[in-house]
């Protein structure tokens, strides 16, 4: 008799289950695949660029990048003691947006990309549907010092490899690669790079305008103000970001954004930065997360042998 | 004046002046639950103790949370999320409790209609469970409304859109009501105005309702006892002097404290250790990625849907014209209030005890399912077929119950 009766309790929570798992099943996961387009990544192995044919050397690259009229043109180079030549808002005011400082680009960028992005920027970046003859990129292909064009690239990229820190920060990663056109106000981190606490409210606001200045100008170089990253960690998921940072084109044809580049390690410094400002308690979470269940596990045994004790007596 | 004596225990001493004694008895040692049923009964219990982590969380939140379109989005997601110690755990909370609340709800109403808890005197406790539905529902979408994010607003549009009324041709504008969406807004579109209303019927007006009716729901169980599983006509009075007589084991029924209650709380202990799983480990469900944007009245998002708990009523609006749809919406929500009165049928039994209404159930319960997978997907090819069927099949079930109940024989 008792024994009927559980199992019955147990059919009854089968069918319980059973109807809620389609639901979830159905709103969660079959919609989901529907709305959103699946995009297969691809690694961070960008397969459309070659390969680099040759070795490079570094002792040559560091004359190609830094010799008159080269990258250090417009490129500062902070580590090797080459600052940029302008700051952030001017540059900002002469090309649209703020060039990086290469001290970064040998590990955070592919080399694959960085020596198409030197030969051919628009293609390694994948914006040719914005740049033409008439409307050029701001930064000119490089076309050659006299010698073989390939040899003088993968010698540019052994330079820049070659003075690439072995470590760099999830911060360092993000403020290279993202933030010259996003900003990041959890992290109160803009196109200037982190804010200053000042002391005078008017150098809080002068500050304040220098942002809405550099913004104005990455807004008429982009289109439209690129968005802000604060949360976008959690708005989007994890497979949506990889894919939309391997290839912008592969989720938003005819996005302004650029292709980025990044190596998978780099792409994963991004992420965890992104983590830090848009999941901040994502450590705290799973390290509680299990205690409080096992808490309720024990609960649910104390009081299954309650239940059973005070129950003696009705049966 | 009352006799006072002097009080032999603390006890005691309210006793004499509050009637503790009777009430504990009322409330609790001597509120005879039968004994046929089973976990599902457990199902308010679930549901109060789910309400009171909403009321807590809320609380808790609330310290923080600014309503005002230029500061909510960031004290929800950096304030509280970032900066508050143990913030994101009470959102967490209070997210997944909001979701969660309905399945229970649903789970609630569905056990209702299969053993015909709403019948014979039981009226007033399912028209009480259903104006906390209805309750329930404003308060989750006021409270969707608070963190100011895509869905909050695209949600918050569409929605009000709806008091704007049949379209102005029909009926000679009557049942057309100009500037009633402005009213409610407060602003030709949601803005400050919208954001801090929704906040003060979310934090005070509806939780008085709700606790209101909760009032009225326990209230309105005391007179015609809760049902049992086997819709067994139980004689309280005479089960309860033989239980109180010694003979637990041969009485019928059994004390609520803490007989049943012990039960209540196993149950409730499954429960949260799924509920505090979900908090944890699988909350997106319930903090849709779509709202973790800020709010942007001039970039509508790629699918405006609701949350899930109102993915079939939104269902029945779709697949129609503008007025037919708010007529089958309207019929959406009014048709559970009366079920009570459609199901023509004395008999209080298990849906598969009572012939074509074991259909109708199952069919309704598939119906409801199909309607919600429905709402949230795409309004375009196939899921428009099914969506039109299901939206159909729905109303007409509706219409069959009380042929349906009539034909079934008396038992």
């Amino acid at each position: 008799m008792k024994k009927k009766k559980l199992d019955k309790e147990l059919i009854i929570l089968g069918v319980v289950v059973f109807f809620s798992l389609v639901i979830y099943l159905g709103v969660e996961t079959y919609a989901h695949s529907v709305m959103h387009k699946t995009v297969e990544s691809e690694k961070y192995e960008y397969k459309d660029l070659a390969a680099l044919s040759k070795t490079g050397d570094a002792v040559r690259g560091k004359e190609l990048v830094t010799g008159a009229g080269a990258c250090t043109g417009c490129h500062g180079i902070e580590s090797q003691g080459m600052p940029a030549p302008m700051d952030a808002l001017s540059a900002a005011g002469a090309y649209g947006v703020n060039p990086p400082d290469l001290g970064l680009s040998g590990v955070l960028y592919e080399e694959k990309f960085l020596a198409e992005l030197i030969k051919n920027p628009t293609k390694a970046l994948k914006v040719e549907h914005k740049f033409s003859a008439d409307s050029p990129h701001p930064m000119p292909g490089f076309a050659g010092a006299g010698g073989d064009l390939d040899q003088e690239v993968a010698d540019m990229v052994a330079y820049l490899k070659s003075i690439a820190p072995a470590e760099y920060t999830n911060k360092q990663a993000f403020e290279n690669a993202c933030a010259r056109c996003h900003d990041m106000r959890y992290m109160k981190m803009s196109g200037l790079g982190d804010t200053p606490k000042f002391k005078f409210e008017k150098d809080t606001l002068a500050h304040k305008i220098k942002i809405l200045e550099y913004k104005d100008h990455l807004s008429a170089y982009m289109g439209s103000t690129p968005p802000d990253l604060s949360t976008i960690i959690v708005a989007r998921s994890g497979s949506f970001l990889t894919t939309f940072i391997e290839n912008p084109q592969s989720h938003k044809e005819g996005t302004a954004m650029p292709r980025v580049g990044l190596t998978e390690e780099g792409a994963t410094k991004v992420m965890g930065y992104l983590t830090e400002s848009g999941d901040p308690a994502k450590d705290a979470r799973n390290s509680l997360g299990w205690k409080v269940v096992l808490f309720f596990i024990i609960f649910t045994v104390l009081a299954y042998l309650w239940k059973q004790s005070v129950w003696r007596k009705l049966h | 004046m009352a006799n006072f004596k002097k009080a032999t225990s603390i006890g005691d001493w309210f006793d004499q002046r509050l009637g503790t004694k009777k009430i504990e008895k009322i409330m609790a040692s001597e509120y005879w639950i039968p004994k046929n049923i089973n976990f599902l009964w457990a199902m308010g219990m679930v549901l109060a103790i789910t309400f009171k982590l909403l009321l807590i969380s809320g609380i808790f939140l609330m310290m923080y949370y600014k309503p005002d379109v230029d500061l909510a989005f960031d004290s929800v997601n950096y304030t509280i999320m970032a900066e508050v110690g143990y913030g994101w755990l009470w959102r967490h909370i209070h997210a997944v409790a909001a979701s969660v609340i309905f399945l229970i709800v649903y789970i609630h109403m569905f056990t209702a209609i299969y053993y015909g808890s709403y019948k014979q005197g039981r009226e007033m406790i399912w028209i009480s469970g259903m104006l906390l539905f209805v309750t329930f529902s404003a308060e989750a979408f006021s409270g969707y409304m608070l963190p100011w994010g895509q869905m909050s607003y695209w949600a918050g549009m569409v929605i009000t859109n709806i008091f704007e009324g049949f379209s102005p041709e029909i009926a000679g504008g009557m049942l057309n009501a100009p500037g009633l969406v402005e009213w409610l807004r407060g602003d030709f579109v949601p803005g400050d105005a919208f954001l801090t209303r929704f906040y003060m019927l979310h934090v005070l007006l509806l939780p008085l309702a709700i606790l209101g009716l909760i009032g009225l729901h326990f209230g309105a169980l005391r007179i015609p006892h809760v049902n049992n599983q086997d819709g067994e006509d139980i004689d309280f009075e005479v089960e309860s002097k033989k239980y109180l007589a010694g003979d637990t084991k041969g009485s019928k029924v059994m004390r609520f404290q803490f007989d049943f209650l012990s039960k209540d709380i196993f149950v409730l202990g499954v429960f949260l250790t799924f509920f505090f799983y979900l908090v944890f480990y699988h909350f997106t469900f319930a903090l849709d990625p779509v709202n973790l944007d800020p709010a942007n009245g001039l970039k509508t998002p790629a699918h405006i849907y609701p949350e899930w708990y109102f993915l079939w009523s939104y269902e029945v609006l779709r697949p129609f014209a503008k007025d037919p749809g708010l007529v089958a919406f309207m019929f959406a929500q009014v048709a559970f209030f009366l079920i009570p009165f459609l199901d023509r049928s004395p008999n209080v039994a298990p849906a598969n005890k009572r012939g074509l209404f074991a259909i109708w159930f199952w069919v309704m319960l598939v119906d409801m399912i199909v309607l919600t997978i429905m709402g949230k997907l795409p309004p375009e090819g196939i899921f428009n077929v099914i969506g039109g069927v299901a939206v159909w099949t729905f109303l007409g079930l509706f219409i069959a119950l009380p042929i349906i109940t009539m034909l079934e024989k008396k038992k």
